[in-house]
């Protein structure tokens, strides 16, 4: 594992030839891709490109078949490396949210804090407060996250993966499962938190968020990055046949 | 005849009817109720059974049930997690000895403690009547608890896992914090109902030869038949059994009806 000697050179996320199958399945075909720090990155395509196996294989929710994969430089592919600290170093949000049902709302935001980074309750809690009122929960930190809506629990859970001090994000179509009213709440913390110059990769159908918001929009289809460039770029004047059919039917 | 379905409906229900008043009619007539109460619940015999009934008997039943409970849930949960093991010899291991508690009566379980254990090895089980029953009813409990267990484990979904693996937990870490806690709520009901089923099988105890102090209800009724030549400590020795069984059942019938309201 080579050490990251100039952090502000390496980027945030690089992927090298990444080979991903289920099965026989071909998922995955020879991807290259890098997201630089403080960068926002979207990934858009039709479901079952790959978009979603690509974010997953970034913190190794996956794990690649073959390629190489590097986050802030150290290869998280290699054998030895220990994936626990790389992982608490990547935030992930969930389409399904996934908070823990049986703990609080507090819980949920401090529970990795104590077991994973070892801080004492009364920091842990202090953190978990001040993420709460970033994403504007601060009175939920009661309740159990089967009677928050929908949005409110992603909004908890972006709170949650915050808490760890992340230096990146990843989500995975966030608003995907949300109800349309809640989806503005949700962007609305993305927005925020991209502002303050957080690393993120988002796999989205929000194509008025990567027009908005991204500094990068991808387009996969197949198992293979189509096209890349800037959000305004590819969704008004895409280059591909296979990025402008997509787009004549998704805009 | 033309009759409307409905009121077919309610001729057919009132036949229902008619018939189980007859048969409850014929059978107090033809039943001798004095015999019965003589039997059953002789008034001369009851007073004689207490308090031992309670102070003894129901409460070395509860004692052999806890024990082989408190064992066998600790057993089940370590052979569901090797049952889910991605270590094959675990999941074997597992396999064989769930497969087999579980297919074995547990009077022969009881025996081959008892009997079996001091001829082969010269040993007998520590603590008694008290350990030998926690040991053999815990080994048959945990054969089943574990695979309630198992089931309960894998029907926590897959992205509880992914989203403490996310946040940097380790896979143990996650099992013990996340699954573990979720899966154990799932399975209360059945794991009530198998604490119901181990309260039953607490009278299997029996074949170890019990007297005095370790009499629990099953063997206390026994021992009254005996004495009082009449069936009165048995039946009591019965409806002690329900005293423990029916607030279990109640409880698990709660508990089933809140996870239907919070689905």
């Amino acid at each position: 594992m080579e050490p990251s000697t100039t952090p502000t050179d390496v980027p945030a996320i690089d992927v090298q030839e990444l080979h991903k199958y289920f099965g026989d399945n071909q998922v995955l075909t020879g991807i290259d891709f890098h997201v630089n720090k403080g960068e926002v990155v979207c990934v858009i395509g039709p479901s079952g490109s790959g978009k979603s196996t690509l974010l997953r294989c970034v913190n190794l929710l996956e794990q690649p078949t073959s390629g190489r994969i590097f986050v802030e430089g150290d290869e998280i592919t290699d054998p030895d490396v220990d994936v626990d600290a790389i992982r608490s170093r990547i935030g992930m949000v969930f389409q399904q949210f996934n908070l823990f049902p049986h703990l609080t709302v507090l819980r949920n935001l401090t529970i990795c804090q104590q077991r994973v980074k070892g801080r004492g309750k009364d920091e842990s809690v202090e953190i978990a407060r001040k993420n709460l009122e970033k994403v504007g929960l601060a009175d939920r930190e009661g309740a159990f996250p089967a009677h928050l809506s929908g949005g409110q629990q992603q909004r908890i859970a972006i709170a949650r993966a915050l808490s760890m001090d992340p230096d990146m994000m990843l989500f995975d179509e966030p608003t995907s499962a949300l109800d349309p009213e809640l989806v503005g709440d949700v962007l609305g913390v993305m927005k925020d938190l991209a502002r303050e110059g957080m690393t993120m990769m988002v796999v989205t159908h929000e194509m008025g968020f990567a027009r908005e918001v991204g500094d990068s929009l991808v387009f996969m289809d197949g198992g293979v990055i189509v096209e890349r460039g800037a959000p305004r770029d590819v969704l008004e004047t895409p280059q591909h046949e296979r990025t402008q059919l997509f787009l004549s039917k998704v805009l | 005849m033309a009759m409307s379905p409905r009121k077919r409906a309610q001729v057919s229900r009132y036949i229902q009817y008619a018939i189980l008043v007859v048969l409850l009619v014929v059978l107090a007539f033809l039943a001798d109720w004095p015999l019965l109460r003589e039997q059953f619940l002789n008034p001369d015999i009851v007073p004689k059974l207490f308090p031992e009934i309670i102070t003894i008997a129901l409460k070395n039943t509860i004692l052999y049930t806890i024990g082989a409970f408190t064992f066998g849930l600790v057993l089940g949960l370590v052979l569901a997690l090797m049952r889910l093991s991605s270590v094959g010899p675990y999941r074997w291991i597992a396999t064989i000895v769930i497969e087999f508690f579980r297919g074995v009566p547990a009077l022969i379980v009881f025996i081959a403690f008892q009997y079996g254990l001091p001829i082969a090895f010269g040993v007998l089980l520590p603590g008694g009547t008290l350990g030998t029953v926690t040991i053999a009813l815990g080994l048959v409990g945990a054969a089943y608890m574990a695979e309630t267990i198992r089931a309960g484990i894998q029907a926590v979904p897959k992205g509880q896992m992914e989203a403490a693996r996310s946040l940097g937990m380790s896979s143990g870490r996650a099992m013990i914090s996340i699954v573990i806690p979720q899966a154990l709520r799932i399975v209360l009901p059945p794991l009530t109902n198998e604490l119901i089923l181990l309260t039953k099988d607490s009278s299997l105890v029996y074949v170890l030869g019990l007297s005095g102090a370790t009499l629990e209800l099953t063997a206390f009724g026994r021992e009254g038949l005996n004495q009082y030549v009449n069936l009165t400590p048995l039946f009591a020795a019965a409806l002690a059994y329900l005293l423990i069984t029916i607030p279990l059942s109640i409880v698990v019938r709660r508990m089933e009806a809140h996870a239907e309201r919070a689905r």
